[in-house]
């Protein structure tokens, strides 16, 4: 778990580069991009959850650490919302969905199919919830910290 | 007021400018248009429209008469975020009074004039980011070697290819035939043992990301055009690598009799 929560940082901070984040924000996205993954892990493998739960929970926390570390660093949040939520879109499902339908076998397609998408519905709503908050949330927070 | 005219003008090229730049390198529309606004008003320009689009920008204004009025085209492209922070920050210093007009010209040109992360680092960031993503996705070490080499493939067909040539259709199809055919060729070398995780791992470079995240929040914001036009970008996106990969997987399944099962 902790190899995968590594992994998750460094792919990351990888992908943070390819979007062309600057260099100094590199390790908050990685900080960012490595929790999303330990909270989706960590619900999904620890507490049971299913993995659209984990994904809606984890998004949020991902995107509200993003808000947070905006306002903190006086940049946008896309710059840390964007490689953080990565791991968590459901590429595994969009990938079986692909599979089993070039096997034919479409009950499993169509299984899987419905699971990236509600995984992807669920990303979509954390998304929305998260960057719906009034921006002065964030600013209060950041007067009682320093 | 000769002169004044010409400097609201002025003030508005500059600030079409940055709505290009930022729209152009992966901000969403409400961004756009509040850095437009706060540049135009800090330099005093009464009455403008700005009207933003994914791919175009509207502007007329000028404070004695409509006398600036231009369209532009943006076309989208890559995500070139640091573009954004740094126009971002200029807005903020406009505001806060630190920049001549001719100062904010000078910068929204050496911005947009800011060469992006090297061709070499690009491709060995992709390489890294699908082995740790195939890692994530629960790939062993062989499989995470496989889809470094598949995602330093891919990166370099995504910028030496699919760039200059391709559609993006036609670009994500080739790509994600392309993952697929290398990790079924290193698979079968006897390198790596789970072929669905290679796979998903170094599709990873290819999928559209800004664009999805943009256009999710596009839609929450009510720019509906904007956000849906995105958002069928992003979609359009996954489809495409998707079927990439089914028609390659079924290409092989057909040539080979069954690896797959």
């Amino acid at each position: 778990m902790i190899i995968q929560v590594i992994a998750a940082a460094v792919g990351t901070i990888a992908f943070a580069l390819l979007f062309g984040v600057p260099r100094k924000y590199y390790m908050t996205c990685g900080v960012i991009g490595g929790t999303g993954w330990f909270l989706y892990l960590f619900m999904t493998k620890r507490m049971g959850m299913t993995a659209v739960e984990a994904t809606f929970i984890a998004t949020v926390i991902v995107v509200l650490m993003s808000r947070f570390s905006a306002v903190k660093e006086r940049c946008p949040a896309t710059i840390f919302s964007v490689p953080g939520i990565f791991p968590l879109i459901p590429g595994g499902g969009i990938y079986w969905t692909a599979h089993y339908i070039v096997l034919n076998q479409y009950n499993m397609a169509m299984e899987s199919g419905i699971e990236a998408v509600k995984a992807a519905f669920a990303l979509v709503l954390g998304i929305i919830v998260v960057f719906e908050l009034p921006q002065k949330i964030f600013k209060i927070h950041m007067k009682e910290k320093g | 007021m000769e002169e004044k005219k010409t400097e609201d003008s002025r003030v508005l090229e500059a600030t079409m400018k940055a709505g290009e730049i930022l729209l152009q390198s992966g901000a969403e529309i409400a961004r756009v248009e509040e850095t437009m606004i706060r540049i135009s008003n800090y330099f005093g320009v009464d009455s403008k429209e700005f009207f933003v689009l994914s791919n175009g920008i509207f502007v007329t204004g000028g404070k004695y008469s409509k006398e600036y009025a231009k369209v532009r085209h943006v076309p989208v492209r890559g995500a070139q975020l640091e573009k954004v922070v740094a126009v971002n920050q200029l807005s903020r210093e406009v505001e806060e009074g630190k920049h001549t007009i001719e100062e904010v010209e000078q910068r929204l040109e050496e911005i947009d004039h800011m060469s992006g992360k090297s061709f070499r680092s690009q491709v060995i960031a992709a390489a890294i980011g699908s082995s740790a993503f195939c890692c994530l996705f629960g790939g062993g070490t062989m499989d995470c070697v496989a889809a470094l080499i598949a995602g330093f493939l891919v990166q370099i067909f995504i910028l030496r290819v699919r760039v200059p040539y391709l559609s993006k259709i036609t670009g994500n199809v080739c790509g994600g035939a392309l993952v697929t055919l290398v990790c079924i060729l290193c698979y079968q070398s006897g390198i790596g043992e789970n072929l669905n995780h290679m796979i998903v791992g170094s599709v990873i470079p290819l999928i559209p990301g800004v664009a999805f995240i943009n256009g999710i929040r596009e839609i929450a914001d009510e720019d509906y055009i904007s956000g849906s036009v995105r958002l069928l970008d992003a979609l359009l996106g996954f489809l495409c690598i998707a079927i990439g990969v089914g028609v390659m997987l079924g290409l092989i399944q057909r040539i080979t009799g069954g690896i797959l099962s």
